[in-house]
């Protein structure tokens, strides 16, 4: 049980430290949520910028245009960047944390070639086509159909919840390439060119008002062949892959966030008197507990995974009880806010309405729970 | 930073657990249980030469030289055995009463408001101050003024003491005795909120119900999940702080591995149906124990605040 730093690492948070105190300053706020041109500008610059200071891709492995670094360093730069209150992944999220470290991990040399630079760079981003209508939690049912034809699919179908849609780039499609196969056999994993012919997107309006999720309608869509990650109809499996780096370290970051939140919480708590309260103020102190014992974790999961950060099942633990936190957290702050909780300009009010996404996405709670029962605790299979 | 166990931790927990299952297996523990036999001077003094009490007393002085990461790893494999007896209040004495790191001396600890534990079979009373000294006195003197309890935990007598007797002996550092002792209860409440998981998850794949097993309906895997989760998170929270000795990191630590070992008792009682609720089952030993832990060295209503106070 080691959890002290090598000199290096040490060096390496100096430095880190050093440079986010120089750049954080001069850099302007996030723009509004509903503005996403805004956001893609600002979240894609802050990559950029990362990038030219030789912080993107750390944990990507070298021959992917990372850096190779630690996981320990990896979890400096979560910690680091997040005490500072740097800004966020955002519209980053799927290519820097799950689409990219897929094709890092399963695409040929090309392929890695093409598309994983410009996520590195900031110039390209992705959204990611899993769900459809019809296929949530029963992610195998998707139906959305790519025939063969030449060198080229021909993709006609709808998804539906994907986030970013809007400004992305490219998406990470699921596909049925195989009907008459059983449902896992048949699908496989394509990168979509957002601005092909026949790919419609319409925006949805969320519970907090704004519009970071969409539908997709792919209505003869033709993606090249050379496109697909993995075998045909392999991509359930590739799928697998991608599915273990959301559920794992993608979340990491925020953990550290939620910190600084509940230190601002009992900040205002302590400003307007309503410290004095016990009750609250020993709610404020178990999710101390909560958040920090969650780092913890990370860091036991991330060494028990090795190089490369990947946390496979245990990210389930992991997920089930942050997402939990996180709406603990943000009922808390509606606590400490009071009369002023009712004021959507109020940042924790926006933050508590988005922490109600986070028993849903990327899985249902119900969904990690099975997970977690049957692939970590051996039981039985049920309907 | 690899938060792992090294080689040399894992064979030591290896060996305790090896060792308890010998000499403080289920037969013997339900036989002893049903005898209501007291404290076991033999048992503990084997604990004590497999280096259970003197385990982090520098080897200069007799000890092991091993340190806190060290002790939880034993503590949760005691936990998981339900084995009874004032180990943690004896660990901490070691070095300070005779005795004490050889199995010779049991030591008990008294908390100002609580119910002393085991004070029939003690030989000294180690009393943690919040700040100041702890303060060993003489159990024999304290039994004097002592009345027994009808103790909720059939492995755990229980006395009041109205009028404990003058200051004895002064040992120095009372608040480290007390983050410690609050640290050492959590790793033996972790140990138990394992073992029930794994209690209830063995059940659930065994116990058929409407012909399958009753772990494949999802009512029941769910509740098995939510009992790893918390036994996970407080694992991670248990052996950081043991690793960074930090006072509000233990105080995370006692309070997710209460939670853990209360709620996954109470689990996996419901998941063991009528069986659960017998004398005959296990689960209600981890319960009681459980609940009579959360009350000792720290509890939730303390370590909340400690964890308040380090906010902002
Ligand atoms: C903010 C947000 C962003 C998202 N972004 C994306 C994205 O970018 N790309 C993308 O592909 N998807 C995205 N999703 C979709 C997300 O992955 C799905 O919403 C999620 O997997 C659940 O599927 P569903 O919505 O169809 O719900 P359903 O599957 O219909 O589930 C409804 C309820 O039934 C429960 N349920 C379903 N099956 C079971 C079962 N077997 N056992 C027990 N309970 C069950 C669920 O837990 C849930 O409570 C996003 C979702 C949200 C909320």
């Amino acid at each position: 049980m080691d959890l002290s730093y090598t000199p290096q690492e040490e060096e390496f948070r100096a430095r880190l430290r050093a440079w986010l105190a120089a750049v954080l300053p001069s850099l302007a706020a996030r723009p509004h949520p509903d503005d996403w041109p805004g956001r893609r500008a600002y979240d894609t610059a802050w990559q950029r910028m990362l990038y030219d200071a030789g912080y993107a891709g750390l944990h990507w492995p070298v021959d992917a245009g990372g850096r190779g670094a630690t996981p320990a360093q990896h979890l400096i730069f979560l910690e680091e960047t997040e005490r500072a209150g740097a800004p966020y992944v955002g519209a980053n999220f799927v290519g820097l944390l799950h689409a990219g470290p897929t094709i890092a991990a399963e695409g040929t040399a090309e392929q890695r070639a093409r598309w994983l630079p410009p996520v590195l760079r900031g110039d390209e981003i992705w959204c990611q086509g899993f769900s459809e209508p019809d296929a949530g939690s029963d992610l195998a049912a998707l139906r959305t159909r790519a025939v063969r034809d030449g060198d080229h699919y021909v993709v006609s179908g709808s998804k539906i919840w994907t986030s970013h849609a809007e400004v992305a780039d490219w998406c990470e499609l699921l596909v049925r390439t195989d009907p008459a196969a059983p449902r896992h056999r048949g699908i496989s994993w394509l990168a979509m060119e957002m601005d092909t012919p026949g790919v419609t997107v319409r925006p949805l309006r969320t519970l907090a008002g704004s519009t970071e999720f969409a539908e997709m309608f792919l209505d003869e869509v033709r993606v090249p062949v050379a496109n697909r990650v993995g075998a045909e109809n392999d991509g359930w499996r590739v799928t697998m892959v991608t599915l273990s780096f959301e559920r794992g370290t993608a979340f990491v970051g925020e953990v550290v966030a939620c910190r600084r939140t509940l230190d601002a919480l009992a900040a205002e708590a302590r400003a307007d008197g309503r410290w004095d309260d016990p009750v609250l103020r020993r709610r404020l102190g178990r999710l101390n507990a909560e958040f920090r014992a969650l780092w913890r974790l990370t860091q036991w999961n991330v060494g028990e995974a090795g190089r490369g950060g990947v946390v496979g099942t245990g990210g389930s633990v992991f997920k089930l009880r942050y997402s939990q936190a996180r709406q603990e957290l943000y009922e808390a702050a509606a606590e400490v806010l009071g009369a002023d909780s009712a004021d959507l300009d109020r940042e924790w009010v926006l933050d508590r309405l988005s922490s109600l996404s986070y028993t849903i996405a990327a899985g249902t709670s119900q969904i990690q729970r099975n997970i977690v029962a049957e692939r970590l605790l051996g039981l039985p299979k049920g309907r | 930073m690899d938060f792992q166990l090294s080689d040399d931790q894992r064979a030591l927990r290896a060996g305790v657990r090896e060792l308890l299952a010998g000499r403080f297996g289920r037969d013997r523990m339900r036989a002893d249980l049903d005898a209501g036999a007291g404290l076991d001077r033999t048992l503990w003094r084997e604990l004590a030469r497999a280096g259970f009490f003197a385990l982090r007393l520098p080897e200069a002085e007799g000890g092991v030289g091993l340190g806190l990461p060290e002790a939880v790893l034993l503590f949760e494999e005691a936990g998981a055995a339900l084995l009874p007896g004032p180990l943690v209040a004896t660990q901490l004495a070691a070095g300070a009463v005779k005795g004490a790191a050889e199995g010779e001396a049991v030591v008990t600890a008294w908390e100002p408001g609580r119910p002393v534990a085991h004070l029939d079979g003690a030989d000294a009373l180690l009393v943690p101050g919040s700040e100041g000294a702890a303060v060993l006195r003489d159990a024999g003197r304290a039994r004097e003024s002592a009345v027994p309890v009808r103790s909720l935990d059939p492995f755990t007598p229980l006395w009041r003491v109205t009028n404990p007797p003058e200051v004895g002996e002064q040992v120095s550092d009372g608040g480290r005795l007390r983050t410690e002792g609050a640290l050492l209860t959590a790793a033996e409440q972790l140990g138990s909120a394992a073992r029930t998981t794994d209690m209830a998850v063995q059940h659930a794949g065994a116990r058929e119900q409407f012909g399958s097993p009753i772990g494949s309906f999802q009512a029941v895997k769910h509740l098995c999940a939510e009992m790893l989760v918390r036994a996970e998170l407080a694992r991670s929270a248990v052996y950081a702080a043991a690793v960074t000795a930090d006072p509000v990191e233990i105080a995370g630590a006692k309070l997710l591995a209460d939670e853990a070992a209360v709620r996954n008792a109470r689990d996996c009682l419901q998941v063991h149906g009528g069986m659960g609720f017998t004398w005959e089952s296990d689960v209600h030993l981890h319960l009681k124990r459980a609940w009579l832990r959360a009350g000792w060295w720290m509890t939730a209503e303390a370590a909340e605040e400690v964890l308040a106070t380090d906010l902002c």
